[in-house]
């Protein structure tokens, strides 16, 4: 019954849609305020359809409802209940379904945002962002429909891919699809702007919340997904640069130069109709991520199978709207009228210059990953881009980019010193360069480009806080008048601050990453295994049943510099419905750095290989990675953005301009 | 700078123009696309690895020292594990097979019978010495290329492990 409510629901949304994309652009071109007002009630009226469907899938989830394929498929009945729910959305048509909510979601928030949009632009948003919603309604119902019956039913299900049973991935898709699909939003207002012709500071101002939202979200799925990889996966690696990854990096990066170019153009009036050109960008690259992770075009060592039939949907979805937003683009843009200018020295222009640098990196990430694709078109030749070809080309123009960013951070606007900038971030450079210096002093030998990151890192943390440092401690004057203005601190100043040093943050888990150690041997019980600080002693293996599956568990006593730890357990887990095998990896933390097992098989005479890792500081990677999210969920609580928007204004000019 | 010739003389520190301004703009983005661009036609001289099947390494007389990916089923009963995680196994397409030694942990999904992609370097005919051997994620899912390296050699068998079975799981 539920099923048949949930589908039903999905079709009469996808109605909703058409409705909410063709009747308000109707309503503008006939200047009928009443048609064009029909896109809130619209926008709204479809999330709720669809979070009733997704409910209902949810439910049949959670009662093991068998006679649903899509349930039969991944789910048993022996599941944990927390497994049941989140196997919802672990599998394709799920995912699917829980894409287009978060769609639909947001499309419901634009509608009931309390922001004073000028009409047209809402209603222009509001069906652009329909018509997404309307091509993939279209697409799950047709190709993926998550509600289709079996007959007959089978009396169990096969059961959620093991690897996907763990905590980490049922909060993982969830957050990657809020920064994935929150950039619809920033689409849908790039395109209403072109329709309508007219862009300006308000613009800027409306887009840059969602923006902002979106990607923090990103960053927290990223991270989120990289962390899950790395205990998960039981490799210890925690970036592949394998084309799922950069399917959700390219928009990360295309998303982190639009949040820096809406700036410019909210405080200066300029870069508009690159920023539109970005906003539109960020979201293809989302559309081509879910293409790449969808169609199964390209081989990734974490990718699903998948039907050939899909691909080609998503394709056609994938044309429409690049296609048709870049042709609305080349057409209208020239109509935009023309941003202001700005000198070479100044805040604008080290922002144009981090635009250009992150959007080369993701032009290199994107060629990297589509290359063999194309290579295979062409020539029939089968390749593979990996690692080396990253490390080759994204961390070249990544590290001028990470050396300037402190200089560019304390750039006036309008007219900056260049000198002065230098000056000020020659301290946050000097403790980077001493860092290093007294890193290099105590580790002698190993790699020299640890010590070299995370000096970087430090100049990047330290660099981070000078700016707000020095309006907070000024002309010093008393611990209270400090107090005081750093509370009057913009908090977007504070979240800029953060995020840049989330930033820093993590390039210091990642240079440390050249410190890690690892070794493999055959242990039998007593035996040890050393590598860097930690030594490993096999005390028992025992064997366990779980709730659906058998395991064998091993324990260690882990030693860490003369100090014993507690022990650690790592797992070679069957899980009986799919007799499919996994390692669980046994980890524990000390300080910021991990010791990380993890078991191969066992060898005649009953040793088992066992992997020991040494990974000193490893938790800073994704550490910073929460603290630019935290930098950007603070930036959202500004005041400025929670206030009403100023009415459009008939001069740029006029502007409110140095908000802070 | 030519483009200076017809302006009149306003010495260019004070105010640049709108031209000029472009200009600069325009230059430091060639500056830093020209980097990227001899960047990745560098890096993709060096750092790319072409996949074969068995029976392509022998056709194409690949020469030993080469780096590539090989992928095909790994050979029923040919799996040998020595001392210090070494193991031995025979990669096939079928037709040709080839000997892999690998030193490591051996991912979960690695079976007898069935696909594998492995990546290093081919010591000589028929051997090839592995430093990666790549996990799937999903017992049913057959690497494309394996797929196709098998159709090659006309021994794929639709029924068994199909590429991209429709019933498999999706995820990120």
């Amino acid at each position: 019954m539920f099923v048949e409510i949930g589908h039903f629901a999905l079709a009469l949304a996808l109605g909703v849609a058409v409705v909410q994309t063709v009747v308000p652009l109707w309503g503008v071109a006939r200047n009928d305020p009443a048609l064009a007002s029909v896109g809130p009630a619209a926008a709204i009226a479809s999330f709720l359809l669809v979070a009733l469907s997704f409910g209902c899938l949810v439910m049949s989830y959670a009662t093991s409802d068998f006679s649903v394929e899509n349930v039969a498929a991944n789910s048993h009945s022996t599941q944990p209940l927390i497994y049941k729910l989140t196997a919802t959305w672990g599998n394709h048509e799920g995912s699917m379904l829980l894409w287009v909510l978060i769609l639909v979601l947001f499309g419901a928030l634009v509608a009931l945002s309390r922001r004073s949009l000028p009409p047209k632009l809402r209603a222009g948003t509001l069906a652009a962002q329909g018509s997404v919603s309307v091509a993939f309604l279209a697409f799950t119902l047709l190709t993926s429909n998550p509600f289709r019956r079996l007959v007959p039913a089978p009396g169990e299900g096969q059961d959620l891919n093991p690897i996907l049973q763990d905590l980490g991935l049922a909060i993982h898709p969830p957050l990657l699809y809020v920064g994935y699909v929150g950039f619809s939003i920033t689409y849908a207002f790039a395109v209403a702007a072109l329709i309508e012709g007219k862009i300006d500071a308000v613009w800027a101002r409306a887009v840059r919340p969602w923006t902002l939202l979106a990607w923090t979200f990103l960053t927290l799925g990223i991270a989120m997904g990289s962390y899950w990889a790395y205990y998960e996966l039981g490799w210890g690696g925690w970036w592949f640069w394998d084309p799922v990854e950069n399917a959700s990096l390219m928009p990360w990066l295309a998303g982190t130069a639009l949040i820096h170019s809406t700036v410019v153009m909210e405080k200066r009036d300029a870069l508009k109709v690159w920023t539109i050109l970005l906003a539109i960008l960020t979201f293809s690259l989302s559309l081509l991520g879910t293409f790449i992770v969808r169609s199964g075009v390209l081989t990734s060592v974490h990718s699903f199978a998948s039907d050939p039939q899909r691909g080609l949907f998503i394709l056609g979805i994938l044309i429409a709207f690049i296609g048709g937003s870049l042709a609305l683009f080349a057409w209208r843009a020239p109509l935009l009228k023309q941003g202001g200018l700005f000198a070479p020295v100044s805040r604008e222009s080290a922002l144009v210059v981090n635009n250009l640098f992150l959007a080369t990196a993701c032009a290199t990430v994107f060629i990297g990953t589509l290359y063999p694709l194309v290579l295979e078109m062409v020539t029939g030749d089968k390749i593979s881009v990996g690692p080396p070809f990253f490390n080759a080309t994204f961390v070249p123009l990544l590290v001028p980019l990470l050396l300037l960013l402190p200089i560019g951070q304390t750039l006036a606007w309008k007219r900056g010193d260049l000198l002065g900038a230098a000056q000020r971030a020659q301290v946050a450079f000097g403790v980077g360069v001493v860092t290093s210096l007294v890193i290099f002093a105590f580790v002698r030998g190993g790699p020299v480009l640890a010590p070299l990151g995370i000096g970087l890192g430090v100049f990047l943390v330290v660099g981070a806080f000078w700016e707000v440092g020095e309006r907070v401690v000024g002309r010093a004057s008393g611990a209270s008048a400090m107090l005081s203005r750093a509370k009057g601190l913009p908090r977007s100043a504070w979240g800029t601050a953060l995020g840049h040093a989330g930033v820093g943050i993590s390039v210091i888990g990642i240079a440390a990453v050249a410190w890690g150690t690892e070794s493999i041997g055959m242990l039998k019980v007593g035996e040890s295994l050393t590598s860097g600080r930690y030594t490993a002693t096999l005390e028992a293996v025992t064997p366990r049943t779980g709730p659906n599956y058998r395991e064998d568990a091993a324990r260690f006593r882990i030693v860490a510099d003369g100090r014993e730890l507690k022990p650690v357990e790592a797992m070679k887990r069957i899980y009986t419905a799919r007799a499919m095998p996994t390692t669980e990896a046994g980890i524990r933390t000390v300080g910021l750095g991990q010791a990380y097992i993890s078991l191969g098989e066992p060898d005649a005479s009953g040793a088992i290989a066992v992997k020991l890792h040494d990974k000193p500081l490893i938790l800073l990677i994704w550490i910073g990675a929460l603290v630019m999210a935290a930098g950007g969920a603070l930036s959202l609580t500004d005041r400025r953005f929670r206030l009403a928007a100023p009415r459009r204004t008939a001069a740029p000019a006029a502007m409110p301009q140095a908000a802070e | 700078m030519t483009i200076q010739a017809g302006i009149p003389a306003t010495p260019p520190r004070k105010r640049l123009t709108r031209k000029q301004r472009r200009l600069v703009v325009i230059a430091s983005a060639g500056v830093v696309l020209g980097l990227a661009a001899g960047l990745v036609a560098y890096a993709l001289r060096d750092s790319i690895v072409f996949f074969y099947g068995p029976t392509e390494v022998v056709e194409k007389g690949l020469a030993p020292g080469t780096r590539l990916r090989l992928g095909g089923l790994v050979e029923t009963g040919s799996v040998e594990r020595g001392a210090n995680q070494r193991v031995n196994f025979a990669v096939t397409d079928g037709k040709t097979r080839t000997m892999v030694s690998y030193t490591g942990l051996l991912p979960d999904l690695f079976r007898e019978g069935q696909g594998v992609v492995t990546e290093g370097v081919l010591e000589g005919p028929g051997r090839f010495r592995a430093d990666s051997v790549l996990a799937k994620h999903d017992e049913t899912y057959m690497p494309r290329e394996v797929a196709d390296a098998l159709k090659k050699q006309g021994h794929w068998q639709p029924g068994e492990t199909k590429p991209g079975a429709p019933a498999a799981p999706v995820t990120k």
